[in-house]
């Protein structure tokens, strides 16, 4: 009996507003502990809200990225629950009426294109962090992140692998950094997420019980979380080795295995209700308007732009796509160059590759793209050989360092002068006379070993197609024994 | 033509507030006459007091109230009740001002305290438009309804204070651009209604009528509607705005708990008293999931209805007069007391309507026409 699984995400992404969604107080993150703070994100008595209209801009730029509906009159209302990380013991949330409602995001996943339905996106405010310190067996409240403006993007149950969520992840999040939304960065928590999910049989119309993991922070540990809650429902069903209940789970990404943290039929009752100090707001055309016209280009569309102009293959443009700051720099380096494949090619094997190693967020990558582009001139006119380029883009990524600089310093222009090559390829040939003999026997490979040892000899600037042509020749004219 | 005054040469203009204990003040303690806020001091002047001390007033000293202004008269202060020689309850603030200890006070109307305490000694409270007055830095309890208002030996005075308070302020959200106007005209010709629902008030009527104002009698069947409303709004607010109070970040904390459930728990158990705690248990019950539609979303409906009917009976009237309580004097508060008189205070407080209180009347008027109430109250405080 074949299974199905059904997902629904709920991420949190922090705005990206210099200041809380409330009060004047900074939301920018790396602040000393408490000092982002003043007596209203404090929950001290007799400060009021006023809501940050950046925030409203921000939710309806998300609203109309995600084809949501948007709300023309806005509204917040109160959560109500106790924990010290909520000065106020409540939370302003929107909950009768979010700002956006029944959009949908498009993902491409092995099999078909996919289009998943977002339920709503509704704009709140974040609680503080409490650190626990285990030696003194005490816990202290950090404020600075109370009241930083949040949205919250719930998707229809639309979603059926691990796979399906990562791409739908991975494009909501690039929607997100293209309009400038959110910073939506998983190590530090401006994206985070909630998976619910279920099992049913195929077909059946039985009624499967859901589970939700909260605040998942990392895409590795969301597809993890999912094989390993998936595969549980499934035996739970198919073998009975345990009843599923309605529940919240954690998710233990050392040990590999989800745990129970609380019931649902037991959890709070959070009473929400309007807040009478936030006057509902009227979203009239005009505001609609401004926001539209200031709508950037989707990543669909920019991949879309890029197989029309370049004939660059779909997988290769997502990749280019998949945040701005790369999109950008390729548009920017193609430009320069007039080589837009050899462009793309350096940006996903060799650009992607030192990011890997260095552990760089591909949105922080910047380097001059007039640099990079030289760089990939200088190759591409044979100055400097490929494996010389790529490290003169380690270089430049480390460093800045400009690559013409790096050729120069480091000795890499190709040597042209055949004469000093020829003389190169016939010590090679006398000092491999054995390797020489094999490939002439008819052992094809070794020929590779005499390039190697020709270019080795050469230091790396050897013009390849130059070495090759004289090589050929040398062999050709050796004695015949 | 205002004449530019600069901050070192404002001087006292000879006029003193008080302020009560749910307005902060930079420098005193701040209460709410709750053990929870015990040794609370603000960290800035609400704006209300800040346009005071702009003004040259002096702010003197602050006022006890009932915690969080909930109750009738203030029986409900952690730090003690005040009472008169007779052993009647008095408001502190309308009791300092009457003794004049202080030209005027400021008090926050959440639950009729300040309309009751003037209407049942020598002096008058205006309760001003809601919105009119920014509430930035009044202790919140409910939202919806409170406003701060002023208490002064004279209408013309409250007035007065009541000009220099009022007025948009940013740093509040539900302040309104528009604003009112205080001053106290000629009473002929003012139409006074009066509801057969809560009886009459022979005295006044006849006042007004000798001054030219023309009273009719109605019906204003919506008020033990509005009453029960009142009620499931404030408490639903008092249980909201009181969570707060929970022995974290300031106030009192319990010496002794566990784990945080008790720290909450001992807390918030030691602190409130018995008024606040049954309004907040009642406030969360009218908001929880099972009897949110069937009570909150209802009084919401009862808010919107008493706003329309009172709005519509504004069409045909200047100013609606009612008690401001059922009897001269308490002393002992309850619940019980609490919730029969809050008949006469509610239809103000759910609407947000101006009202003006003293010599055990009440006075409403539409939003932003103080000056027909201040107009009705002049002439009874030359009277009654």
């Amino acid at each position: 009996m074949a299974f199905e699984i059904v997902i629904g995400l709920e991420v949190h992404a922090e705005l990206a507003t210099r200041s809380k969604i409330f009060c004047s107080c900074s939301s920018e993150r790396g602040a000393e502990q408490n000092r982002s703070v003043c007596p209203a994100c404090a929950g001290m008595p007799g400060m009021l809200p006023v809501i940050n209209r950046k925030v409203i801009d921000l939710a309806m730029t998300a609203g109309m990225l995600l084809n949501c509906q948007i709300n023309r009159v806005i509204s917040f209302d109160k959560k109500n629950y106790y924990y010290p990380d909520l000065p106020n013991a409540y939370q302003i949330t929107q909950w009768f009426s979010p700002i956006c409602r029944d959009g949908f995001i498009n993902i491409d996943t092995q099999d078909e294109p996919r289009k998943i339905g977002i339920k709503q996106i509704h704009m709140e405010e974040d609680a503080g962090k409490l650190i626990h310190d285990s030696v003194t067996g005490t816990s202290l409240v950090d404020f600075n992140r109370t009241s930083v403006p949040l949205i919250e993007i719930v998707s229809q149950p639309d979603l059926r692998s691990a796979g399906e969520v990562t791409a739908y992840l991975h494009r909501l999040r690039a929607l997100l950094r293209y309009g400038g939304i959110s910073q939506a960065r998983w190590e530090e928590g401006s994206i985070r997420c909630d998976v619910n999910i279920s099992v049913r049989r195929e077909g059946a119309d039985e009624k499967s019980v859901r589970t939700e993991m909260k605040n998942m922070n990392s895409l590795s540990a969301i597809e993890r979380a999912i094989e390993y809650e998936s595969t549980r429902h499934i035996e739970a069903i198919e073998y009975g080795t345990e009843r599923l209940i309605q529940e919240t789970r954690g998710w233990d990404d050392a040990q590999g295995c989800s745990f129970s943290m609380r019931h649902k039929e037991t959890a709070a009752d959070y009473r929400y209700f309007p807040d009478p100090n936030l006057m509902p707001i009227r979203i009239d055309e005009n505001w609609i308007k401004r926001i539209q016209s200031a709508l950037p280009e989707t990543p669909e569309l920019r991949a879309g732009r890029y197989i029309q102009a370049y004939a660059l293959s779909k997988p290769d443009c997502e990749l280019l796509v998949s945040s701005p700051a790369i999109a950008d720099l390729f548009e920017a380096v193609a430009e320069k160059t007039g080589l837009p494949r050899e462009t793309a090619a350096w940006i996903i094997s060799d650009l992607f590759r030192i990011a890997r190693r260095l552990k760089t967020n591909l949105d922080d990558i910047s380097i001059s793209s007039e640099k990079f582009a030289d760089l990939i001139i200088m190759v591409a006119n044979n100055e400097i050989n490929r494996a010389a380029g790529r490290k003169a883009l380690d270089m430049l990524f480390e460093h800045g360092t400009d690559p013409r600089d790096f050729a120069r310093d480091n000795n890499l222009a190709i040597n042209k002068d055949t004469g000093d090559m020829e003389q190169v390829v016939r010590q090679i040939l006398r000092d491999h006379a054995d390797i020489v003999s094999d490939y002439v026997g008819g052992r094809v490979k070794a020929r590779q070993a005499l390039v190697g040892a020709v270019m080795r000899a050469l230091k790396g600037k050897g013009d390849p197609a130059i070495v090759n042509h004289i090589l050929d020749d040398a062999i050709a004219k050796l004695p015949s024994e | 033509m205002a004449e530019y005054i600069t901050q070192a040469e404002i001087i006292s203009n000879g006029r003193t507030a008080v302020v009560d204990d749910t307005i902060l003040v930079t420098g005193m303690p701040a209460t709410a006459g709750s053990k929870a806020l015990e040794n609370f001091k603000p960290l800035f002047d609400a704006e209300a007091v800040a346009r005071l001390k702009a003004n040259g007033y002096v702010i003197s000293g602050k006022a006890n109230v009932g915690e969080f202004a909930l109750d009738i008269l203030g029986e409900t202060s952690y730090y003690g009740a005040v009472t008169d020689a007779d052993g009647c309850l008095a408001g502190a603030a309308s009791s300092l001002v009457a003794a004049g200890k202080a030209d005027c006070a400021l008090c926050l109307d959440v639950n009729g305290a300040p309309r009751r305490a003037a209407a049942l000694s020598e002096t008058v409270f205006i309760k001003p438009t809601y919105g009119t007055v920014s509430r930035h830095g009044a202790i919140p309890c409910v939202c919806s309804a409170e406003q701060i208002g002023v208490a002064a030996r004279s209408v013309a005075h409250a007035a007065d204070t009541l000009g220099v308070i009022a007025g948009f302020d940013q740093k509040d959200g539900t302040c309104i651009h528009e604003s009112a106007c205080y001053h106290i005209t000629n009473a002929e010709g003012l139409r006074v209604f009066t509801a057969d629902e809560l009886g009459s008030q022979k005295k006044a009527e006849d006042a007004l009528t000798a001054a030219g104002a023309r009273i009719r009698r109605g019906s204003f069947a919506i008020a033990e509607a509005v009453r029960s409303a009142w009620h499931v709004l404030l408490c639903a607010e008092v249980c909201n705005n009181l969570s707060r109070y929970d022995g974290v970040k300031y106030g009192y904390r319990a010496p002794v708990y566990t784990n945080i459930d008790e720290l909450y728990t001992n807390s918030r158990s030691q602190t409130l008293g018995i008024t606040a705690k049954s309004m907040i248990l009642y406030g969360s019950d009218v908001l929880s999931k099972d009897r949110y539609t069937q009570c909150y979303e209802k009084a919401l409906r009862i808010r919107r209805l008493a706003h329309e009917t009172l709005t519509k009976l504004f069409s045909e009237y200047d100013v609606f007069l009612l008690p401001a309580c059922s009897v001269p004097s308490y002393k002992n508060g309850s619940l019980e007391l609490l919730y029969r008189e809050s008949l006469f205070t509610a239809p103000a407080s759910i609407t947000g309507f101006p009202a003006v209180a003293l010599r055990g009347v009440q006075l409403i008027a539409a939003p932003l026409m103080e000056t027909k109430a201040l107009t009705a109250a002049a002439v009874l405080e030359g009277v009654i």
